[in-house]
């Protein structure tokens, strides 16, 4: 049995409260939904949730159900903005539509089509899957980071990861851009591509944050 | 990176005292590595230190136009991506845009890599710059293929465009006149952003009441961007609109994912990729040319390091042995042994007939005999045959190449691959090393830079005798290597455990391999040799002054009474003592010091490579010393100092024990 489309958003909201932001409770009210609402009643049925009074808490398969619908929106908003190309207004709404269509099968393999991203377009971590915990091992999807590829591989830059502005700054500087074509030469003491007709060396830390797609 | 030898600091204001009176005021910009310097050269017919390697201008220089009729005055900056700043040298050349109000800016790109150079073209015309785009480095383009029509770029860019191959002075003559005739008047921006973006920029540029130098929009999308000097300026100059302006950009961020930076680049890459696309052609040139091969080899984890090991070996007998020894000993020997000193010697005595004041000038610690005879017998040769082998290095781009080998090694002892520069130049010269560790982009980089070179960085004057007082003995070489290189990793290793802070990033452009000039290496050491002279030789005769002094007044016999207890403790007879106290004056004059008890016999074996160690982890001289005062102060130096010449001791105390503990015989 599984949970209402309205009522998986109400468990993704919990769970960025509980988790991400760490509140101790959670009240009908930080959801802004209704004490009535048929939602939490179907949750509570389904035992995802308990209600006391006013507060809401994640039962134990109630945060599992809730890391996996967050990974499925996450994973939704990559979706949308890497390989559909959506301008960002147009994301979040479907975005919103995607979720709800990638069911376990599906999931697993727009991660796997994706690289296994480790955060969304708002840099918000997506919690690993367990394709993630097998790729670890094997990473050989389409687009990964520009760390895990091998010398003589042809990449073009799908993302930039820019949490970190110094980074960003700096590799944005050498050209690194999405669309961007790299030929990798090596990647051993460092990591050494051509780009462009110029050649840039640059140590792992900063090749990591360089998501790239494979040509050929 | 290479030393720029004046002694100017980057500084805020330096631009303005600095003015050279002239009616007409050119600014070159462009990023590293793009022959801005030889561009310089050429229009002013000044020497600015050219090399292969990014980032060699750390300052600002300025000329005067050659053959000028109407008083051009010409400003090199230092290497800049964009106006972005993120270095302290992309700093430096935005100050000058910003205070200089320029009449024209060159901007000078390297062509085959046209698309990352619109980025910065892009931004100088919003900034509302005069603008000039000089194509240089056309011949490498050409080379690769790339052929690129000025015609469409002018006209889209609005603004003129000049093909230059500035090495070979080709198209040099059309720049000159350009910056004589052409008023440039500045063209509008070049593109629109998305409509959230120009709003915000006209929001701003309405707030902003006070100038900066560059246009209001040049402002307004530094602060979307987030550039920390550009804010510091707007809460300094805009009080009363500061929160406004503030509230403004956090709305604009609000309304997107990622930073604004990344947003704006990717408008501006859009934007030159459909210039590109009407203004290049390329033909695809077949196969991996000879020079790109052999640049490959060289980064080679494998390959690169019998590459590396033969560039050390041909240094090795360029400056250990034709330079330190073959150049030393006829120097020394025949023209100062024969000729100088014997005849000075004569004069002196015959002029000065007190003893005392004779051997201020002559005999066994005189100001010529000893000060002058070690600065152009002994340092002299070796040091320029140092620096013509590291012009050379330079030139062809190998540094880089070295950096990106090494960056992993370097990570272990808290700096990246960059720090390989200041620590190579501190085998030639520590002083003007610890100088150049200002390059390095965090405090703690050049903390432990400065505080490796001044401890484990034998410098050439030092290593030249070394090198002569091991010559014969492979095994007691390879033992100073061997300790040397220990103590410099296990040091470094523990002042990057010790101080904590940022983790250094490596990132580096590596630029293809050149052929050197000639010409180019020659004015290089040159002028290197120069810097170092001047520098140097006056501490030369300070220390022959001091030793007299010392001697005279019988300091000295109780400071070598005192030393030869430390000495005794590391196995050493007591006369070394007196070659450590004239190693606290330089490294090499104690060095000497003990090749003179080497002759004499009273040094050998294992006390030799002992005493040899000692002396070699010894701050490097009184000149290097000041240097790490001016770079890093007092606390720091004196701090580094208490640390180095007991550390020394004890080092050489336990080489001893371990060496007759295992019976070495040398």
């Amino acid at each position: 049995m599984r949970a209402s489309d309205r009522a998986e958003e109400i468990l993704e909201q919990l769970w960025i409260l509980t988790k991400e932001q760490n509140k101790d409770s959670v009240t009908v009210e930080d959801l802004s939904i209704d004490r009535a609402d048929p939602e939490l009643n179907e949750l509570a049925e389904l035992r995802y949730i308990k209600l006391l009074g006013d507060r809401i808490e994640l039962t134990s398969k109630g945060l599992k159900e809730a890391e996996a619908a967050i990974r499925r929106h996450r994973l939704a908003e990559r979706l949308v903005m890497d390989v559909f190309d959506l301008k960002r207004s147009l994301m979040e709404e479907k975005a919103c539509q995607f979720e709800h269509l990638l069911r376990k099968e599906v999931e697993e393999s727009i991660c796997t089509l994706l690289g296994h991203p480790k955060v969304c377009p708002h840099k918000r971590p997506i919690p690993p899957g367990k394709c993630c915990v097998k790729a670890m091992k094997h990473p050989k999807s389409i687009v990964s980071s520009l760390a895990e590829m091998e010398g003589g591989e042809k990449v073009a830059v799908a993302y930039l990861v820019t949490k970190d502005n110094r980074k960003l700054q700096k590799l944005m500087s050498m050209g690194i851009l999405p669309g961007v074509k790299i030929d990798i030469i090596q990647t051993f003491p460092s990591y050494v591509f051509k780009i462009g007709h110029s050649v840039v060396a640059v140590d792992r830390a900063m090749a990591e944050d360089v998501f790239v797609r494979r040509l050929k | 990176m290479t030393v720029n030898l004046s002694r100017k600091r980057p500084q805020c204001h330096s631009t303005a005292d600095m003015e050279i009176d002239a009616r007409r005021s050119v600014v070159l910009v462009g990023s590293p590595n793009v022959g801005k310097s030889v561009v310089f050269g050429n229009l002013t017919g000044m020497y600015v230190t050219v090399s292969n390697y990014p980032g060699t201008t750390v300052e600002i220089t300025r000329g005067r136009l050659a053959d000028d009729s109407r008083a051009v005055a010409i400003t090199d900056t230092p290497g800049m991506y964009s106006l972005l700043s993120i270095t302290e040298e992309e700093r430096v050349a935005r100050r000058v845009l910003m205070e200089n109000r320029p009449d024209m800016v060159v901007h000078v790109a390297d062509t085959k890599n046209i698309e990352r150079m619109l980025h910065l073209t892009v931004q100088l015309l919003e900034a509302g710059m005069p603008l000039v785009l000089d194509l240089n480095l056309m011949d490498e383009a050409e080379r690769l293929g790339m052929r690129v029509d000025t015609k469409v770029l002018k006209e889209r860019l609005g603004i003129p465009v000049v093909a230059t191959v500035a090495t070979k002075g080709m198209g040099m003559d059309e720049l000159k006149k350009m910056i004589l005739k052409e008023d440039i008047l500045p063209s509008g921006p070049p593109l629109r952003y998305p409509e959230t973006i120009e709003n915000a920029i006209a929001d701003i540029a309405k707030n902003l009441d006070s100038s900066y130098g560059i246009s209001k929009r040049a402002v307004a999308l530094l602060l979307l961007q987030d550039d920390h000097e550009i804010w510091q300026m707007v809460r300094d100059r805009e009080p009363e609109r500061y929160a406004l302006v503030d509230a403004i950009v956090k709305h604009a961020r609000e309304r997107f994912a990622d930073p604004l930076n990344y947003i704006i680049t990717i408008e501006r890459q859009r934007f030159i990729n459909t210039l590109i696309e009407d203004a290049m052609d390329n033909d695809q040139v077949k196969g991996i040319p000879f020079r790109e091969r052999l640049s490959r080899l060289s980064m080679h984890p494998v390959a690169g390091v019998p590459i590396f090991l033969g560039i050390i070996y041909l240094l090795y007998e360029f400056v250990g042995v034709f330079g330190a020894q073959t150049a030393v000993d006829f120097l020394e020997e025949t023209v100062f042994g024969q000729y100088i000193n014997p005849v000075a010697n004569r004069i002196v005595s015959s002029i000065i007939p007190w003893k005392v004041l004779q051997d201020l000038f002559v005999n066994e610690y005189g100001i010529i005999t000893l000060g002058i005879r070690y600065a152009i017998a002994i340092i002299l040769p070796i040091v320029t045959t140092f620096f013509i082998a590291f012009s050379i290095i330079e030139d062809t781009g190998y540094l880089p190449r070295l950096a990106m080998l090494i960056d992993r090694v370097f990570k272990k002892i808290g700096l990246n691959g960059r720090a390989v520069i200041p620590v190579v130049l501190g085998f030639g010269c520590d002083t003007m090393a610890t100088m150049v560790t200002r390059t390095l982009e965090t405090r703690r980089e050049r903390v432990i830079a400065t505080l490796l070179l001044a401890l484990a960085i034998p410098c050439s004057a030092q290593m030249g005798v070394i090198l002569a007082l091991l010559s014969g003995s492979t095994k007691a070489l390879g033992i100073f290597v061997m300790v040397m290189g220990t103590v410099f990793l296990f040091v470094g290793f523990l002042a990057a455990r010790l101080m904590p802070g940022e983790r250094p990033l490596f990132y580096m452009e590596v630029p293809p391999l050149r052929w050197p000039k000639l010409s180019n290496v020659l004015t290089k050491t040159y002028t290197r040799v120069e810097w170092y002279f001047k520098e140097v030789l006056p501490l030369f005769i300070l220390a022959s002054i001091l030793i007299w002094a010392g001697r005279i007044t019988g300091l000295f016999d109780l400071v070598i009474k005192v030393l030869s207890y430390p000495t005794g403790w590391i196995g050493l007879p007591p006369e070394a003592s007196k070659a450590f106290l004239y190693g606290f004056f330089r490294r090499d004059f104690g060095a000497a010091g003990l090749y003179d008890l080497k002759t004499s016999g009273a040094l050998s074996g294992v006390p030799l490579v002992v005493s040899i160690i000692t002396i070699a982890l010894f701050m490097p001289c009184i000149a290097q010393f000041s240097m790490t005062i001016k770079e890093r102060g007092w606390k720091m130096a004196v701090g580094m100092a208490a640390f180095i010449f007991p550390f020394a001791f004890v080092v050489g105390y336990l080489v001893n024990l371990i060496l007759n503990g295992l019976g070495v015989v040398l």
